[in-house]
C-alpha cells in the first residue's frame, strides 16, 4: 500500500523539485528538465482523484486532504503545466541557465499546494513563504535586464514586509483564541461573545493585509503594475494565476472556519476593498499602453469582483469564487500566453500597439485572444461570463445590492481597455510597409496545442458549465 | 419538428461562409444568401402551418422545446414560438436576405468574416425572440452585440471606432442592469417558492412589494429603452448607424431595435403588470419626447444617414406609446409598426448605402437633382418617404393609426402631442426628397441608376410595406393570440382582487425574507 496515504499529491509535488535539483547537478538539459516538470505535475494530477478518501480525514495535524483541496491542487498544478509548456519556448531565446527555473516553479506550486490544504497557521505560513522564496527568483529569473531586477527586488522587499504583518496577525489571533488550527477556532468562536476584542479584530486586519499584498488588492497593489511588467512573462502568468488562486483558496477555507466573515466590521473592510479595487484598477487600466500592465491593473479589478462573491460567504458564494477562479485562470493564462508566445529574441510583445492588424496576419491566433478578452470583459459564450453571472448571482442572493451595482458599474469601464485591445487587432496594419512587424513568432506546437485547448475550454465552460459546477458544488461540499 | 434548426441554420451558414472565404470572395455571399433565403423559406412554411392551425383554434403556442442547461441554478435551453416571435422572426430572417444581397458588391474586405457576422447576428436575434428561460435570452441578446461590433468597427465608414465602441459600452452597460434585475427576480421568486428558476413562464406573476417590482422594472426597462432607444438613452444610435455599414445599418434599425421593443412587450409589462402600470405615464411621456425629438432632429441633419436614423427614433417612439397604452389596438399597432419600420428603415438606410457607394458622401447638401440620372432610385425614395410619413395604403399608417387610437383611450394630451410627431414626419420626408432627389443639380456626377440586384432588393421592400398596408389581417391574425394572451394575464394582474392578493403574498413574502434559507452560516 501507498505509505504516504492521502498525502501523496503533496509528496509527490514536493519530490518533483527534489528530482529536477539531482538531475540538474547530473545534466543539464533544458528539454530534460521541462518535460521531467511536466511529468511531476502529471502524476501528480494522475493521482489527485485517488486521494479523494471516503470522508477526508486530516492527513496530518497540519495539513486537510479533502475534496476542496484536491480541486484546487488540480487547478493550479494544470495551470502550472501550461506555465512549464510556455516558458519553454520563453526561455529557449533568453540567455544563460534556463534549467533552475523549473525548479523554482515546481517548487512555487507545492507551497501553493501546502496552501490549498493547510488547516493551521503554521502550515498557512510555511505554504506562503515557499510560495514567496520561489517567486523572488523567478521574478528576477532574466538577471541581466534591469526591469527583471527591479521587479525582484521590489517583490522581494514588499512581500518580505507583507509576510511580517500576517505573522504579527496570526500572533495576535493566537493570543486571542489560543489556537492556530482552523477547525479548533470554530469552537472556539463559538463559544465567544459577538463582539470581537481589539486582539482578535487586529489580527484579522494583519491576516487581510498579508493576504491582500499576495492577492495584489487595492490598496496592497503598488507591486502589480511594475512585477507585472518586468517578470518574464509566464512568470506573470503565474503570478496572477496559480499564486493568487492558492491565496484565494486558502482565504475562502479560513473565512469558513477562522471567523473571518463573520464580524460586520471586518465584512465592511473587505467591501471596502473590493470596491477600491474594482475601481482603482479598472480606472487606471485605461491609461496604459503596455499590455501587461494593463493586465495588471485589470487583475486588481477581477480580485476585487472575486472579493465580493468572497464576502457573499454563502454557499453560493464559496461556488462563485471557485468557478470565477477557473475562468479567470483559463483566460489569464491564456492573454500571457499568446503574449509570450507571440514574443521573439527582437522584442516582447507587450505594447498594445504591437497587436495592431494582427486579425489580418494571424487570424486564428487574434480570434483567440479576441475571445480571451470578452471573456475578461465577461460576455456570453466563454467562461468569464459565466462566473461574472455567478458571481452577480451570489451577491444578489446575499442581498449586496450596493456592492453588486458598483461591480457592474465598474465592469463598464473596463469594457473600454479591453475593447480598445481587441479594435486594435482588426484595425488595418500600419501604414508604413517597411517598419518591422512584432508579434510575428510562429508557435510551436506544444504551445499551439495548449493554447488551442485553453480556448476550447474557454468556450466550453462558457456554453455549457453545468459539468463543471457539478466538481465545484462537490468540492466546496467537503469544506462544511 | 424542433425549434432548433432556427439556431442551427444560420450558425452552421455563418460558419460555412466564413471557412469558404479562404478561397473566394464569391462563395461566402452565395453560401449566406441560400442559408438566408432557406430559414426564410422554412420560417414562412412554420407561418402556414400556424395560420392553418388559428383557424382550428389552437392555443398561442406553435412549438416547445425544453432541455435542463444549468440544473444547478434552474437554467434550461427553453425555446417556444408564438405569433409574435414568428413575425419577428421572418422580418429578421427577410432583412438579412436583403443585407446580404446590399453588401454584394460593397464588401470587398475579408468577406467570409463580414458574412460570418451577418449570419451571427441573425442566429442571436432569433434566439432573442425565441427564448423563454431569462438567462438563454440574456445570453442572446448579449452576443446579438459581438458580431455588430465587428460589422461596425471593421467595415464601418471613417469614425467607426468610436461609433462601435460608444455602442457595445452603452448596450453592454445597460445589459448589465438587466442582468441585475433578472437575477433580482429570481431571488424574490426562490424566497416566496423556494424554487430557483430561470424560466419565463414560472417567474411570470410573482408576487413582490411595489418598490421591488419598481426597481426591478427599472432595469429591464433601461437595458430595453437603450435599444429601443428611448430619448434620453439615444445617443449611441445617430453614431452606430452613420458608421455602421449598410449591412449593419439595416441590422441595426430593422432588428436591434427591435429587440427593445420586444423586451419592452415581452417582459417588462408582463411581467412587472403592477408597476408598469403606474409607469405608463412616464413611459408614454418619454415615447412622445422620442417621437417629437427625433422628428425635430431628423429636420436638422445634414447627414443623410444620420438623418434617417433620427427618423427611426422618432418612429420607435410610436412603439412605445403603443405598449404602454396596452390595449388591443395599440398593441396591434405597435407590432405593425415593428414590422413597418423594419422594411422602410432597411429601404432607406439601403438608399443611402447605395447613393453613398456611387457618390461617396453623405452629405444632403451635395446631393441634389439626382432624379434625372436616377428616376427608379428617385421612385424608390419617394415610395419611403411615404411610408416613412404615414400614407394610408402603407404598413406605418396602418401601425401608426393603431397606435394612436389606442392611446387615445388611455391619455388624450399625449396622443395629441404624438401626432404631431406625424406633422414633422411630412415635413422631415418632403425635405429628404427635395434635397436629395429634386432641385438643381450640384455636381457633375455621372450615375447609373439601380441594378437589377438594387431592383429586386427595393422591389421586394416595396412589395412588403404595400402589402402589409392594404392587407394586414394576416399579421394581426398572427400576432393576436399571443398579444391576447398576455392583455389576459396582464389585465387579470391589474384588477382590485388581484392586487389585494398580491398584497397578501408579500406578507409572506416579508417573513420568509427574514430566514431567506438555512444555506448561511449561523
Amino acid at each position: 500500500m501507498n505509505p504516504f496515504g492521502t498525502l501523496t499529491p503533496i509528496v509527490l509535488l514536493g519530490v518533483t523539485p527534489l528530482v529536477l535539483m539531482l538531475v540538474i547537478s547530473f545534466r543539464r538539459n533544458h528539454a530534460l528538465t521541462a518535460v521531467l516538470a511536466l511529468a511531476g505535475m502529471a502524476v501528480t494530477l494522475a493521482v489527485l482523484p485517488a486521494a479523494v478518501g471516503p470522508s477526508g480525514p486530516p492527513a496530518a495535524p497540519l495539513l486537510v486532504i479533502d475534496a476542496y483541496a484536491l480541486f484546487y491542487m488540480g487547478l493550479l498544478t494544470a495551470a502550472t503545466m501550461v506555465v512549464v509548456v510556455l516558458s519553454y519556448g520563453y526561455l529557449d531565446r533568453a540567455p544563460g541557465n534556463r534549467e533552475e527555473f523549473y525548479l523554482l516553479l515546481t517548487l512555487a506550486t507545492f507551497g501553493c499546494a501546502v496552501l490549498t490544504a493547510s488547516n493551521h497557521f503554521i502550515s498557512f505560513f510555511l505554504g506562503l513563504e515557499i510560495l514567496s522564496v520561489s517567486l523572488y527568483g523567478l521574478v528576477a529569473y532574466l538577471r541581466t535586464t534591469r526591469t527583471a531586477l527591479e521587479s525582484g527586488v521590489k517583490y522581494l522587499i514588499l512581500a518580505a514586509a507583507s509576510a511580517a504583518f500576517l505573522l504579527f496577525g496570526m500572533a495576535l489571533i493566537y493570543a486571542d483564541l489560543g489556537t492556530m488550527d482552523f477547525t479548533a477556532m470554530t469552537s472556539v468562536l463559538a463559544g465567544k461573545a459577538r463582539e470581537p476584542s481589539l486582539l482578535l479584530l487586529g489580527g484579522f486586519a494583519m491576516v487581510v493585509i498579508g493576504a491582500g499584498f499576495k492577492l495584489a488588492v487595492v490598496p496592497f497593489h503598488m507591486w502589480a503594475p511594475d512585477v507585472y511588467q518586468g517578470a518574464p512573462t509566464p512568470v506573470t502568468a503565474y503570478l496572477t494565476t496559480v499564486s493568487k488562486g492558492a491565496m484565494v483558496a486558502l482565504l475562502l477555507r479560513y473565512g469558513q472556519y477562522g471567523g473571518l466573515l463573520d464580524y460586520d466590521s471586518v465584512v465592511a473592510v473587505l467591501a471596502l476593498i473590493a470596491v477600491a479595487s474594482m475601481f482603482l484598477g479598472n480606472l487606471l487600466a485605461l491609461l496604459q499602453e503596455n499590455i501587461k500592465r494593463l493586465l495588471a491593473y485589470s487583475s486588481i479589478a477581477h480580485l476585487g469582483y472575486l472579493l465580493v462573491a468572497v464576502i457573499a460567504a454563502s454557499r453560493e458564494g464559496s461556488h462563485a469564487v471557485t468557478f470565477y477562479l477557473v475562468a479567470y485562470f483559463i483566460t489569464s493564462l491564456g492573454i500571457f500566453g499568446i503574449i509570450t508566445a507571440l514574443s521573439d529574441e527582437r522584442k516582447e510583445a507587450d505594447e498594445v500597439s504591437d497587436y495592431r492588424g494582427l486579425f489580418w496576419r494571424r487570424p486564428w491566433v487574434s480570434g483567440a485572444l479576441s475571445l480571451m478578452l470578452f471573456s475578461l470583459a465577461g460576455i456570453p459564450l466563454t467562461a468569464g461570463f459565466v462566473g461574472k453571472f455567478y458571481v452577480l448571482a451570489a451577491g444578489v442572493l446575499s442581498d449586496l445590492w450596493t456592492l453588486v451595482i458598483l461591480l457592474v458599474v465598474s465592469s463598464v469601464i473596463g469594457l473600454y481597455y479591453y475593447l480598445r485591445i481587441i479594435i486594435t487587432l482588426y484595425l488595418s496594419p500600419l501604414e508604413d510597409p517597411s517598419a518591422p512587424l512584432s508579434a510575428t513568432r510562429r508557435f510551436s506546437l506544444p504551445e499551439g496545442l495548449v493554447l488551442a485547448g485553453l480556448t476550447v475550454l474557454l468556450i466550453w465552460f462558457g456554453v455549457y458549465p453545468a459539468p463543471l459546477l457539478g466538481v465545484i458544488q462537490a468540492a466546496i461540499g467537503s469544506l462544511a | 419538428m424542433s425549434l432548433a434548426w432556427i439556431l442551427l441554420l444560420p450558425l452552421a451558414g455563418g460558419l460555412a461562409a466564413w471557412i469558404a472565404g479562404r478561397w473566394s470572395d464569391l462563395w461566402p455571399r452565395w453560401i449566406s444568401l441560400g442559408t438566408a433565403l432557406l430559414h426564410l423559406l422554412l420560417l414562412v412554411v412554420t407561418w402556414g402551418v400556424f395560420f392553418a392551425g388559428i383557424e382550428t383554434g389552437q392555443g398561442a403556442w406553435l412549438m416547445v422545446y425544453k432541455q435542463p442547461w444549468i440544473p444547478q441554478l434552474g437554467i434550461s435551453f427553453h425555446l417556444a414560438v408564438d405569433g409574435l416571435s414568428l413575425l419577428l422572426l421572418l422580418l429578421a430572417s427577410f432583412l438579412t436576405v436583403l443585407a446580404v444581397l446590399t453588401s454584394w458588391r460593397s464588401v470587398t474586405r475579408s468577406v467570409g468574416f463580414f458574412h460570418f457576422n451577418l449570419l451571427l447576428i441573425l442566429t442571436a436575434l432569433s434566439g432573442v425572440f425565441i427564448a423563454f428561460d431569462l438567462f438563454l435570452f440574456f445570453a442572446f441578446w448579449e452576443i446579438s452585440l459581438l458580431p455588430l461590433y465587428f460589422l461596425i468597427g471593421i467595415w464601418g465608414y471613417e469614425n467607426r471606432v468610436y461609433a462601435t465602441t460608444k455602442f457595445f459600452i452603452i448596450t453592454q452597460g445597460s445589459g448589465l442592469l438587466m442582468l441585475l434585475a433578472i437575477l433580482g427576480l429570481v431571488v424574490v421568486h426562490w424566497q416566496t417558492t423556494g424554487v430557483m428558476t430561470f424560466d419565463y413562464l414560472e417567474l411570470l406573476g410573482t408576487p413582490m412589494s411595489e418598490s421591488t417590482a419598481f426597481w426591478l422594472m427599472l432595469g429591464f426597462f433601461i437595458a430595453f429603452a437603450v435599444k429601443l432607444p428611448v430619448v434620453p438613452l439615444h445617443t449611441w444610435l445617430p453614431d452606430a448607424h452613420t458608421q455602421a455599414p449598410t449591412a449593419g445599418s439595416v441590422a441595426l434599425a430593422g432588428l436591434v431595435l427591435k429587440i427593445g421593443a420586444y423586451g419592452m412587450l415581452r417582459f417588462v409589462v408582463p411581467i412587472f403588470p403592477q408597476a408598469a402600470a403606474d409607469f405608463t405615464l412616464i413611459a408614454m411621456i418619454l415615447a412622445v419626447v422620442g417621437i417629437l425629438y427625433g422628428a425635430l432632429l431628423a429636420l436638422g441633419q445634414t447627414d443623410l444617414k444620420r438623418m434617417v436614423a433620427y427618423t427611426s427614433i422618432s418612429h420607435m417612439g410610436f412603439v412605445l406609446l403603443g405598449i404602454f397604452a396596452w390595449n388591443e389596438l395599440a398593441l396591434q399597432g405597435a407590432v405593425i409598426i415593428m414590422l413597418s419600420h423594419g422594411f422602410s428603415a432597411a429601404a432607406l438606410f439601403m438608399m443611402v448605402g447605395d447613393l453613398q457607394h456611387r457618390t461617396h458622401t453623405r452629405d444632403l447638401g451635395s446631393f441634389g437633382g439626382l432624379w434625372t440620372m436616377m428616376p427608379r432610385m428617385g421612385g424608390v425614395g419617394l415610395f419611403f418617404a411615404m411610408a416613412s410619413l404615414g400614407l394610408p395604403g402603407l404598413a406605418s399608417f396602418i401601425g401608426e393609426f393603431l397606435v394612436l387610437m389606442g392611446a387615445f383611450q388611455v391619455n388624450v394630451p399625449l396622443t395629441v402631442l404624438a401626432s404631431v410627431g406625424l406633422v414633422a414626419a411630412t415635413v422631415y420626408s418632403l425635405l429628404m426628397m427635395q434635397k436629395v432627389y429634386y432641385g438643381a443639380r450640384t455636381d457633375d456626377w455621372k450615375l447609373d441608376d439601380t441594378s437589377g440586384r438594387e431592383t429586386v432588393i427595393m422591389a421586394s421592400l416595396i412589395g412588403a410595406t404595400l402589402g402589409l398596408g392594404l392587407y394586414p389581417q394576416p399579421v394581426l391574425t398572427t400576432s393576436g393570440n399571443a398579444l391576447a394572451q398576455m392583455r389576459e394575464f396582464v389585465d387579470k394582474a391589474r384588477t382590485p382582487a388581484a392586487r389585494a392578493a398580491a398584497a397578501e403574498a408579500r406578507k409572506e413574502d416579508a417573513v420568509a425574507s427574514v430566514t431567506p434559507d438555512g444555506g448561511k452560516r449561523p
